[in-house]
């Protein structure tokens, strides 16, 4: 009985930065065998990004490099040189999967493009993520996370009608689409094994957003049915119409509830069932566009959740299913009980960088359990083992460092 | 319009999807569960919905089964803005909030509050192989649905859970939608204005976003299991632990610093970068410069302006130390272009620039055109539309828009005479014992 879901399956990761490693880091995290292929010398830029601890950077202790490259083995190799190139063509002989997030056009100079891969392994799945995609008129366009975000997903209705539209946290949507290329390759690696014949995947990062729920495949439905735009918020942070819904001030920092419509009896129960709320005038449709019960319905409100706590409300509204939640930090998530005791945080302990808790696994599975099996590799730490597995001898290896190819 | 059939495969072609011959039960709510479905549906699983026309969630297929003219005209456009705003005689399957994610899925109809309804469950459970919902962990017990016995009916049956939090411990019946599940892990407080109080920040959806496509995951991993083992199993995806490491390096800087996030705006953390105004209103342009050479780029491509030679611009570090008056700069040039003039300009002289598209713009993009984004689907409650296709593109799988969006109880016949094999009379019965039917039950609000 195999112990990891996809135990089966060999990587061949050509990917550097968040998405083409994130895509990478979930197949490995549930079994697979990723060996990863780094420039010599500086290696994956994502070993310059931080956080660092102590905020000193040092390559083999980037926070986002560490986070993303756990279970890979690390091999340094020129690909811009013929014997790289060799080496190359070899690992990928006996992958079953290639996932490569360079600028389009490189994997070719390379002589490392589809066609020639599917000529040396034609089962092999390949998996280009780029910013715009292989082909079209933003093909060698530049971008970056807000880039992506403004033109594929929906900057433009995010934030307040009299302010600039403003962007998700961090690198939300270079997350996105690495998730994206994981599934995609993954499905893609179900029918290379039945057809005995792989295929080329062409992962978009601006189409991730395109095509993603977070909004936009149903505001550009709004468009197409009835020609609606849809703006940023002419009323406030709500939004989506109605009271309460938004995020609110409470006692010890911010609560976020969605109500309105059909939802506001659940937010009498979550109050208390006060007699004034129970008046029939709040429970008609048109209530809930009326801007003087809206400033009753406020003045009774505020003062209720400045005499709570965050997660004093977030129970009441438990109790009356209102849709809601704290705005935590990473220190309080990071210390919550619940999340604690479900083993949502995974301590990995790197040799250089330390012992500290990262993010767990994204799903539980009953029987083929995600695990970290090794940190995050050191630049080049595997390079002589996963090149002697391909049948590489000493000698070869230790010529190809001298010609700096490793 | 701006429809495209996909010309990379035709009706004739033989090839199979990847997920071919694989039978969903599709039991999803809102946006997270559904979102997976979808994707899985693109790849070819056949996804059955299991819907009743007894019971109607709120925030699904629309607010509500006959919603009054005054409630269709007061719902933002990406939950009712329905063709002409006209509800039709079924408008349940009318809402862009539905049907932007209800490509390529099936539907069938059953009540599973009463005994006879769950027992047909049961019978699709044998003749299936993965179940994915995301209700309220309670949801599934009240109905008397449990993965213990599902196993014992169909040993190789998967079932994919996908609660806010978790199925056990004291978050587990939390209602959430994505946005308070961002709040939970720590999302809503990294975004925003950064000169405002975070009570200003609107909705946004990133965990259900991550949710469907980690859902979508979830199942390629069990099913690549179940192939070599033979055996199902049950998977459990909290939408927050899946979301948060989205988050890692935020996570990390907490773990290995006892840092906490907060929001940059539209700011970068080694960047120049922004969200400036164009020339028409309500048109951006964001824009990141993220070294010397770029800036050097931006330069020419903005004309050499005089004060680009200020003492405060002088190196990156220094231009960040300045980001504010920069921005300034940066907006005296932004405001004479128009927003997709200076994205051409800017991208020609190598700089990383984007317009911000707003949903007009983009149906028109010239990069989505060239790549075919959107598909034309019919739908015989709506006619044919343009509809944002799946997000990838494979060279052999004829990954497709093969059909418009499902309507309630579409497939009813298709599930209960040719699946279950019932005979005519049995399915009449159930038609009149409310079981079967494309319209909600008339005590359906």
């Amino acid at each position: 009985m195999p112990e990891m879901a996809l135990s089966d399956l060999k990587v061949l990761d050509l990917t550097h930065g968040i998405s083409g490693p994130y895509c990478t880091k979930l197949l490995g995290d549930y079994g697979a065998d990723v060996i990863k292929i780094e420039r010599p010398g500086s290696g994956d830029y994502a070993r310059q990004i931080g956080p660092f601890p102590k905020d000193v950077p040092h390559p083999e202790k980037s926070g986002t490099f560490l986070h993303l490259n756990t279970n890979k083995r690390s091999v340094t190799l020129d690909l811009s040189t013929e014997s790289g190139r060799d080496v190359a063509l070899k690992l990928a002989r006996r992958a079953d999967i290639v996932v490569e997030s360079f600028r389009p056009g490189v994997m070719a100079d390379f002589g490392l493009d589809y066609p020639i891969l599917n000529g040396e392994n034609s089962a092999l799945v390949v998996t280009s993520i780029s910013n715009f995609g292989q082909t079209g008129p933003y093909r060698d366009w530049r971008a970056s996370e807000l880039i992506f975000y403004g033109m594929g997903g929906e900057l433009y209705s995010t934030g307040l009608a009299d302010r600039e539209p403003i962007k998700m946290g961090a690198d939300v949507g270079l997350y996105q689409a690495g998730s994206v290329a994981a599934f995609a390759t993954l499905s893609a690696s179900f029918s290379a094994r039945e057809a005995g014949q792989g295929e080329h995947i062409d992962i978009s990062i601006m189409e991730t957003q395109a095509g993603s729920i977070d909004r936009r495949m149903s505001m550009l439905l709004a468009y197409q049915y009835n020609g609606e735009l849809s703006g940023r918020s002419a009323d406030g942070p709500n939004g989506l119409g109605g009271y309460p819904s938004g995020v609110y001030p409470c006692a010890d920092g911010y609560f976020q509830i969605t109500s309105g419509t059909r939802y506001f009896p659940r937010i009498v129960k979550m109050l208390g069932e006060p007699e004034e709320f129970l008046d029939p005038k709040w429970h008609t449709p048109e209530a809930q566009s009326d801007p003087e019960l809206e400033a009753e319905f406020d003045a009774f409100f505020y003062p209720w959740l400045m005499a709570r706590t965050k997660y004093q409300i977030w129970e009441a509204a438990r109790s009356a299913n209102v849709l809601s939640g704290p705005l935590n930090t990473m220190e309080d998530i990071a210390n919550d009980q619940v999340f604690q005791s479900r083993g949502a945080f995974s301590n990995v302990d790197h040799p250089e960088a330390g012992d500290f808790a990262y993010p767990g696994r994204p799903f539980i599975m009953e029987h083929s359990p995600w695990s970290i099996r090794r940190p995050a590799p050191r630049l080049g730490e595997h390079t002589d083992e996963a090149l002697s597995e391909s049948g590489y001898t000493a000698d070869d290896i230790s010529r190809f460092r001298e010609k700096r190819v490793v | 319009m701006t429809g495209h059939r996909s010309d990379t495969s035709s009706k004739t072609d033989a090839r199979k999807l990847p997920l071919s011959g694989i039978r969903v039960l599709d039991m999803t709510v809102v946006w997270a569960g559904p979102y997976c479905t979808t994707l899985l549906a693109d790849m070819g699983a056949e996804i059955i919905r299991v819907e009743s026309i007894q019971t109607m969630g709120a925030a699904t297929r629309a607010p509500f089964a006959r919603p009054s003219q005054f409630f269709i005209d007061s719902m933002p456009p990406f939950v009712g803005a329905m063709p002409g705003r006209e509800a039709g005689n079924r408008p349940w399957n009318r809402h862009p909030l539905f049907n932007a994610h209800a490509r390529n899925k099936k539907s069938m109809t059953v009540d599973l509050l009463r005994p006879e309804g769950l027992d047909i469950f049961k019978r699709m459970v044998t003749i299936s192989d993965v179940l994915v919902e995301n209700n309220p962990t309670e949801t599934m017990e009240k109905l008397g649905i449990s993965y213990k016995e599902l196993r014992e009916i169909n040993p190789r049956f998967i079932m994919l859970r996908m609660p806010a939090y978790g199925n056990e411990g004291p978050y587990q019946n939390h209602r959430s939608l994505g946005v308070h599940i961002e709040g939970v892990i720590g999302h809503t407080l990294m975004r925003g204005y950064a000169d405002m109080d975070p009570s200003s920040n609107t909705n946004v959806y990133m965990a259900d976003a991550a949710a469907g496509v980690g859902g979508a995951m979830a199942v390629a991993t069990a099913l690549n299991y179940r192939r070599r083992s033979g055996k199902g199993q049950l998977v459990e995806l909290s939408q927050a632990e899946n979301a948060l490491p989205y988050l890692g390096a935020a996570f990390m800087d907490y773990s290995m610093n006892n840092r906490n996030a907060s929001t940059l705006g539209n700011r970068h953390p080694t960047a120049i970068q922004g969200v400036y105004p164009c020339a028409e209103d309500d048109t951006w342009i964001a824009v990141t410069i993220f070294d010397e050479r770029d800036w050097e780029l931006f330069c020419q491509a903005i004309g050499n302006p005089v004060w680009m030679s200020d003492a405060r611009f002088a190196n990156h570090a220094s231009r960040r130390a300045n980001h504010d008056a920069l921005d300034g700069m940066i907006t005296e040039w932004s405001r004479s272009q128009g927003h997709r003039h200076a994205m051409e300009i800017l991208q020609s002289h190598g700089v990383a620039a984007g317009a911000v598209l707003d949903q007009k713009d983009a149906s028109e993009d010239p990069q989505y055109t060239a790549r075919a984004m959107f598909e034309e689907a019919f739908q015989e409650d709506l006619g044919t539309y343009s509809y944002p296709r799946a997000p990838f593109k494979m060279s052999r799988s004829p990954v497709k828009i093969d059909r418009g969006p499902v309507r309630l109880g579409e497939d009813n016949e298709y599930v209960y005479k040719t699946l279950l094999k019932l005979s005519d009379a049995d399915y009449d019965r159930l038609v009149e014992s409310g079981h079967i039917g494309m319209d909600y039950a008339p005590h359906v609000k």
